[in-house]
């Protein structure tokens, strides 16, 4: 309302609002997170929780790390609409255009050594946090997170996706994590249980089959995120 | 308990701090940084309140949605990233344009 009494455009030459403007803004946000703040102060004393229930039924999840029987279990909808989000946004930015072409200079030899040590042991992290995942902090995010750091690496010093792999194999295994996912929903949809609800018995083995594809997709999507655009030798150019 | 709470007040200041210079600024990368901000303080709350709960283990719901709310929030801020970038080669400027385009 006090912004519309303003003249219509108040930003000054450096693109900053105006001093009025900007101290009503901070009297009004002031009060939101003194409002916020009591809100968090005036919560029940014995939090409700959901630990509980997720504490009494760990041992049909299949993995016993709660966060992971909760991201891939209890929560798997959640997760598996989460990698179908990864793959919208690689689709805008590839919506956008080809990749910008980068004329990097050639990397030093410090950061040239430390690339040749350093991407072989990111992939063997990432491998040991996917399968750490089951009954300690790790899983498919830290592992694919970890993974996309080595394909950021090596972009940075001036590697790109060969001919070879970016086109169809790069599509295939960016889309695999949300395609195990699906199958797998589906076929135990087809064997009588309900979307993602595993067999106790199978849980731990099919919660590291999607781990390990979705680590795959991961680490592939943020990596080509950081590329910027679509990879010039890709079969639609 | 004390400094759970504690650090879900410092998560509402950083949201407060990101909504701030969302509206202020004007130049698109800082509004980008602004609403990373921003979320950065949401997973604050939501991890410190999951440390409230009785026993040794915090509540893992809340941290299977940070887990989840982080990498979405990296992809969309290189989405948004993308974007800007797509803006400032049409435009010249990394702005939004104040009247519609003509």
């Amino acid at each position: 309302m006090k912004k519309k009494s303003n003249k219509p455009k108040s930003i000054t030459e450096n693109g900053e609002r105006e001093a009025p403007f900007r101290l009503l803004l901070a009297v009004l946000l002031s009060a939101l997170a003194a409002g916020l703040g009591y809100a968090v102060l005036s919560l029940p004393s014995p939090p409700p929780g959901l630990s509980s229930h997720v504490a009494a039924n760990l041992e049909t999840s299949g993995v016993s790390n709660p966060v992971t029987a909760v991201l891939l279990n209890f929560r798997g909808y959640d997760t598996l609409l989460e990698l179908g989000v990864l793959l919208l946004a690689l689709l805008g930015v590839w919506s956008l255009g080809v990749a910008p072409e980068h004329h990097e200079p050639p990397p030093g030899p410090v950061l040239d050594m430390l690339t040749r040590l350093l991407a072989p042991l990111l992939i063997l992290v990432a491998g040991y946090l996917l399968w750490v995942g089951a009954h300690a902090p790790g899983g498919a995010f830290q592992a694919g997170s970890v993974l996309a750091a080595a394909g950021v690496l090596l972009l940075l010093t001036g590697w790109r996706p060969g001919a070879g792999f970016s086109g169809l194999p790069l599509r295939i295994t960016l889309a695999a994590g949300l395609g195990v996912f699906v199958v797998v929903g589906v076929v135990l949809m087809l064997l009588g249980g309900r979307l993602l609800e595993y067999p106790p018995s199978f849980a731990g083995a099919l919660i590291l089959l999607i781990e390990a594809a979705a680590t795959l997709s991961i680490g592939t999507t943020l990596a080509a995120l950081f590329l910027g655009g679509r990879p010039e030798a890709g079969p639609r150019r | 308990m004390i400094p759970a709470v504690l650090y879900a007040l410092v998560g509402m200041g950083l949201f407060a701090l990101g909504l701030f210079a969302l509206i202020v600024h004007t130049h698109l990368l800082r509004k980008i940084l602004a609403i990373n901000v921003m979320a950065s303080g949401v997973f604050l709350v939501l991890v410190a309140l999951a440390a409230r709960t009785r026993g040794a283990v915090p509540d893992p719901v809340p941290h299977a949605m940070v887990i989840t709310g982080i990498v979405v929030a990296v992809s969309a801020t290189a989405l948004a990233l993308a974007l800007m970038l797509r803006v400032s080669a049409e435009t010249g400027r990394a702005e939004l344009p104040e009247e519609p385009l003509e």
